[in-house]
C-alpha cells in the first residue's frame, strides 16, 4: 500500500475533541444542538471531499460541566445529515453493550436506505457503569464481556441485514404475492445472553451490508470491514495496521493546526487552561498544514486511510478543507468520491453475497 | 347535499386537521397497479411528506410492528411489508420539510424509557419541535423472539408499563430548564449546572438514575399520540394523550359516539374535553362524479382484496385455511372453527366467528356474492368516498359535530395517493372554511390547536396523577 491514495474520514461530533471546544466555536453554545449547525458542518466536510463523516456517541452526557453535556442520538443525526447531503459517507458510533441489536440492525439498514448506501457503522463499547442504568440492564463488566456483547451484536445485525435477499419484494401480479417468502430467512441466532429469531422487518440494505468499522481489540477482525487503529507513533501504528487482519485499515489522528489567527500550539494551550485534551493514545499533531500533509503522506504507506479529530470543528475543519485536502489532492493522496457511489465502491470494498442466497445456491448445486 | 349551517353545530369553529399514514404493513396499500411506487425508496418517502406539506397536513406519521407477520407459522407473502425504522426515516424527512409534524409510532414494551425518550427529544430538536409519539404496547413472546428478554409481558401489565414508561420519558424531558444552555461561548460554563436536573425514579416497571442529554424543543414534548381501541387503552389517552389515533372515522354515529365516549373519560380526569385531538385513520377515494367515485372504489377494493387475500381472510374469519377454495366461488359450507390462538400474528382476533358467518351468509346469498365480494362488502368498512364537494360537506359535519377533529389519512396508492386530496379536496375544505390556507405555526403542537404538554401546565390545571 506504499503510497497510495488515502481514504479521510472526519469525527465531527459536538465542537471538537477537546472537552472544551466550545470555547471556540464560532457559534454560541445554544446553537450546537440545531439542525442548522449539524447540516452546515457536514456539508463542509463534503464540499471538502471527505469520503466518511462519522458522529460519536452515548446515553450518558459527553461531558461534565462546565462542558458540553447535551448531545442528540448519532443515529438521528446520521439520518439527517444523510438527507442533507448527496454523496459523503455517513457513519454514527453505536455501541450494543446493551442496545438491541435488532433495533441497532433496523436504525443501521434504515440509514443505508435514506443515504442510498452511503452508510457506515462505528461499533464502539460503553464501559461506564451507570449506561447500565439506562438500559435498565445488569451490568456488562469486563473487557471479556463487553466484546462478547460487541460480537454478538454485529453478528446479529449482520445476519439481520441479509435476512431479506436482495430480491425478496417480487410484487408478482400473477401469483397474488408481495413477498417471495422463500427469500426470507430467520436468522435464529442464539449467543450467550440472548437469542434473536428474524427476518428484518427492513429489506435488504442497498450496499448489502453496511460498512462496518471498529477497533481490532473489541470486535472480531472478521466482523469488522474497517479496523480503526491507534498509537502515538508511526511505528506502533504500522504494527497495529499490519496485524488487523480488516480488509481495510484507517489510522486515528488527531488535528490542532495553525489558523490564520492563532497555532495549533496556542490554540490547545488556550483551551488546557479549562479541561485537558484527553488522552486516547492516538496520534496527534499539532502545527500547520504542511505539516498534517507530510505526515498523512508518511501515513499512506502504512494505512489505508485516516479518520481526522479536529480540536475545534469550526477553526480546524476549515484549515483542513481549505489547505489540508487541496495539497493531497494534488499529490493524489486522497482518494475522490464519485456521485451516485455507495460508500463501500467509494472505499473499494465489494457489495458482499446474500449469506442465505449463497447457501440456496449451494443447495441446488447439489 | 346540503352543507352544514355553520351557526347550527356544536362548534362552529372547529378546523380539520389532516395527517397521512404512509403504511408499511398491509393489503390496502396497492402494489400490483403500473403507479405503485417502492414502499422503502426515500424518494417515496420524501414525496408522499411534502405533498402532504403542500396540502398543509399537521403530520406524517409511521407505524410500527417489530416481527414480519406470519399466518400457520409461515411468513405472510400477500401484503406490502418491509419498511424502515420509524425514528431513523422520520429524522430524515425532518431534514427535507419545513412544517409537517412527523410522527414515530414506537412501542413502549421493546424499548426502554431513556433511550426512546432520548431518540424522541432528537427528532423534536432535529424537527425543531415537529416530533410527535404514538405509544403503542406489544405483549406477545412472538415479538419478543427478536429481543434480548424474550416474550414477558402479561397482557395485564401492558398499559401499565406504558404509563411508567411515559412518566420516566417526560421526567427526562423535562429535565433541562428552558435556557440552561450558555448564549455565549464566554459563559462560565456551557449549561448552567444547576439548570439540568438529574431523573430519579424508581417503580415497579424502571429504576432510573440519569441525567437527561437534551433540552426541551420550542414545542416543550414531542406529542403524544395514542392508537388502542379497549377500555384501558382510552383510559390510557385520557391520562396521557394529545392525540388519539381512532378507528373509528367512518360511520357518523360511530364516531360521534367514540368522541362523546373519550371526552366523558377527559372529564372524569380533571382535563378539559377539548384537551385531546381525535384523528381516525380512513381512506379516501375522490371522483369528479359520484358514479366515477364508486367505480374507482370497485377497482381499488379488486387490487386490494386479490382472490388470495380474500381466501386469507375469509380464512381468519372460518378458522382454518381455505387456501384451496375458489374465492369467486360460494362462502365455505363449513361452520367457522374458533379456537384460543387461531396461529395467526399481528392480525386482529374475532370476536365471534360464529354469528359474523351466519351474517356473511344471509347478505352474500340475498345479494349473490361470492366469498371474494363478500370479502369486500362485508369486511372492514373503510373510508370515505365520494366527489371532493360532497366529501367537503361531509367532513365539515363530522368536525362540526365534534365526532372527529380531523383524520390520519391513508392513501392506498404510494407515492403519489395524496395527490387528488391535495389537489381537489383540500380547496374544497378551505372554501368551506373548515381547513386552513397556511400553516400559523411552526410546531405540530401549534398545528394540532394543543395546550401545553401535560406536565408543564400551572399545578392547578394538572390532572391528578394516574
Ligand atoms: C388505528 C390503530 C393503529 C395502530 N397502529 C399500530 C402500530 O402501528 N403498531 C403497533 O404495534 N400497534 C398498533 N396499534 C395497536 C395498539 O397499540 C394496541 O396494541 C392494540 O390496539 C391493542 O390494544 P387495545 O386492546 O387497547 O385496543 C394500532 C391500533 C389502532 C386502533
Amino acid at each position: 500500500m506504499s503510497g497510495s491514495a488515502l481514504h479521510l474520514a472526519v469525527e465531527l461530533d459536538g465542537d471538537g475533541a477537546h472537552p472544551a471546544a466550545w470555547r471556540r466555536a464560532a457559534h454560541s453554545p445554544d446553537q450546537l444542538l440545531t439542525p442548522r449547525r449539524l447540516a452546515g458542518t457536514a456539508t463542509v466536510a463534503e464540499n471538502a471531499g471527505f469520503t466518511l463523516v462519522t458522529l460519536d456517541d452515548g446515553p450518558l452526557p459527553p461531558g461534565a460541566s462546565p462542558n458540553p453535556v447535551g448531545r442528540i442520538g448519532a443515529v438521528e443525526r446520521a439520518a439527517f445529515v444523510a438527507a442533507s447531503t448527496t454523496t459523503i459517507g455517513i457513519a454514527p458510533v453505536v455501541a450494543v453493550t446493551y442496545a438491541e441489536p435488532f433495533h441497532v440492525s433496523s436504525q443501521l439498514a434504515s440509514l443505508d436506505h435514506i443515504s442510498e448506501g452511503r452508510a457506515g457503522w462505528v461499533v464502539a463499547e460503553e464501559d461506564r457503569p451507570e449506561a447500565a442504568r439506562t438500559w435498565g440492564r445488569p451490568e456488562v463488566s469486563g473487557p471479556a464481556a463487553r466484546a462478547r456483547e460487541s460480537r454478538d451484536g454485529v453478528r446479529v445485525a449482520r445476519a439481520l441485514w441479509d435476512s431479506w435477499e436482495d430480491d425478496a419484494v417480487i410484487r408478482s401480479v400473477a401469483t397474488s404475492r408481495y413477498l417471495d417468502r422463500e427469500r426470507l430467512h430467520y436468522i435464529d441466532f442464539t449467543g450467550e445472553s440472548y437469542a434473536v429469531k428474524g427476518p428484518a422487518i427492513v429489506p435488504r440494505p442497498p450496499q448489502g451490508q453496511l460498512v462496518v468499522l471498529g477497533r481490532p481489540d473489541s470486535v472480531p477482525a472478521a466482523q469488522l470491514d474497517v479496523a480503526l487503529v491507534t498509537g502515538r507513533d508511526l511505528a506502533t501504528v504500522a504494527g497495529a495496521a499490519a496485524s488487523a487482519g480488516t480488509p481495510l485499515v484507517l489510522a486515528e489522528v488527531e488535528v490542532a493546526l495553525d489558523t490564520p489567527d492563532a497555532t495549533g500550539a496556542e490554540r490547545v494551550a488556550d483551551l488546557e487552561r479549562y479541561a485537558s485534551w484527553t488522552d486516547h493514545g492516538r496520534l496527534r499533531l499539532t502545527g500547520s498544514a504542511e505539516q498534517l500533509v507530510l505526515l498523512l503522506a508518511e501515513l499512506s504507506t502504512v494505512v489505508d486511510g485516516v479518520r481526522l479529530h479536529p480540536l475545534v470543528i469550526d477553526e480546524d475543519l476549515p484549515v483542513l478543507s481549505q489547505r489540508v485536502l487541496p495539497a493531497l489532492s494534488d499529490r493524489h493522496l486522497v482518494t475522490r468520491r464519485l456521485p451516485g457511489t455507495s460508500l463501500r465502491t467509494t472505499l473499494g470494498l465489494e457489495r458482499p453475497a446474500n449469506r442465505f442466497a449463497a447457501a440456496a445456491v449451494q443447495e441446488e448445486a447439489r | 347535499m346540503t352543507r352544514t349551517d355553520p351557526l347550527d353545530v356544536p362548534r362552529p369553529d372547529a378546523q380539520l386537521h389532516f395527517g397521512v399514514f404512509f403504511q408499511g404493513v398491509n393489503h390496502w396499500t396497492i402494489w400490483s397497479a403500473p403507479d405503485s411506487g417502492s414502499q422503502i425508496d426515500p424518494a417515496s418517502f420524501r414525496r408522499v411528506a411534502r405533498t402532504a406539506e403542500r396540502g398543509l397536513f399537521d403530520a406524517f406519521f409511521l407505524g410500527e410492528g417489530l416481527r414480519l407477520r406470519e399466518v400457520d407459522g409461515r411468513i405472510h407473502d400477500l401484503d406490502v411489508a418491509g419498511r424502515p425504522d420509524a425514528i431513523t426515516q422520520l429524522a430524515a424527512l425532518a431534514a427535507v420539510t419545513r412544517h409537517i409534524g412527523l410522527v414515530s409510532t414506537s412501542n413502549s414494551t421493546f424499548n426502554e424509557p431513556a433511550d426512546l425518550a432520548r431518540r424522541l427529544s432528537g427528532l423534536d430538536l432535529l424537527s425543531e419541535g415537529r416530533a410527535g409519539w404514538n405509544v403503542v404496547t406489544t405483549d406477545n413472546a412472538w415479538t419478543g423472539a427478536n429481543f434480548r428478554r424474550g416474550g414477558y409481558l402479561d397482557h395485564a401489565d401492558r398499559y401499565r408499563r406504558a404509563e411508567e414508561f411515559l412518566t420516566v420519558a417526560r421526567a427526562l424531558w423535562d429535565g433541562w430548564q428552558d435556557g440552561a444552555i450558555a448564549g455565549s461561548t464566554g459563559a462560565p460554563a456551557w449549561s448552567a449546572p444547576s439548570a439540568v436536573h438529574r431523573v430519579r425514579h424508581q417503580g415497579a416497571q424502571f429504576d432510573v438514575d440519569l441525567a437527561p442529554t437534551l433540552p426541551r424543543s420550542v414545542q416543550g414534548h414531542p406529542v403524544i399520540f395514542q392508537a388502542g381501541d379497549s377500555g384501558e387503552g382510552r383510559d390510557f389517552a385520557a391520562r396521557n394523550a394529545d392525540v388519539i389515533f381512532s378507528a373509528h372515522g367512518t360511520d357518523f354515529d360511530d364516531a360521534l359516539a367514540f368522541a362523546e365516549d373519550i371526552r366523558r373519560r377527559l372529564r372524569a380526569v380533571g382535563r378539559p374535553d377539548d384537551d385531546v385531538r381525535i384523528l381516525p385513520g380512513t381512506e379516501i377515494i375522490i371522483g369528479a362524479t359520484e358514479a366515477e367515485a364508486l367505480e374507482k372504489k370497485r377497482w381499488i377494493r379488486l387490487q386490494q382484496v386479490t382472490p388470495t387475500t380474500a381466501l386469507g381472510i375469509a380464512g381468519a374469519l372460518w378458522g382454518f385455511d381455505l387456501s384451496d377454495r375458489d374465492a369467486d366461488g360460494p362462502l365455505p359450507k363449513e361452520d367457522p372453527v374458533v379456537s384460543e390462538n387461531d396461529g395467526s400474528f399481528g392480525s386482529r382476533r374475532i370476536a365471534d366467528p360464529r354469528s359474523v358467518v351466519s351474517e356473511w351468509r344471509a347478505k352474500a346469498e340475498a345479494q349473490g356474492w361470492s366469498l371474494r365480494e363478500a370479502v369486500i362488502h362485508l369486511g372492514p368498512q373503510r373510508g370515505h368516498v365520494g366527489t371532493p364537494s360532497g366529501l367537503a360537506d361531509r367532513f365539515t359535519r363530522f368536525v362540526r359535530n365534534g365526532a372527529v377533529d380531523g383524520f390520519n389519512v391513508t392513501p392506498y396508492l404510494i407515492p403519489d395517493g395524496l395527490d387528488d386530496i391535495v389537489d381537489l379536496l383540500v380547496p374544497e375544505l378551505q372554501e368551506r372554511g373548515v381547513y386552513r390556507t397556511e400553516y400559523t405555526g411552526t410546531t405540530l403542537r401549534e398545528h394540532l390547536g394543543l395546550r401545553e404538554p401535560l406536565t408543564r401546565r400551572p399545578a392547578s390545571e394538572q390532572r391528578q396523577a394516574g
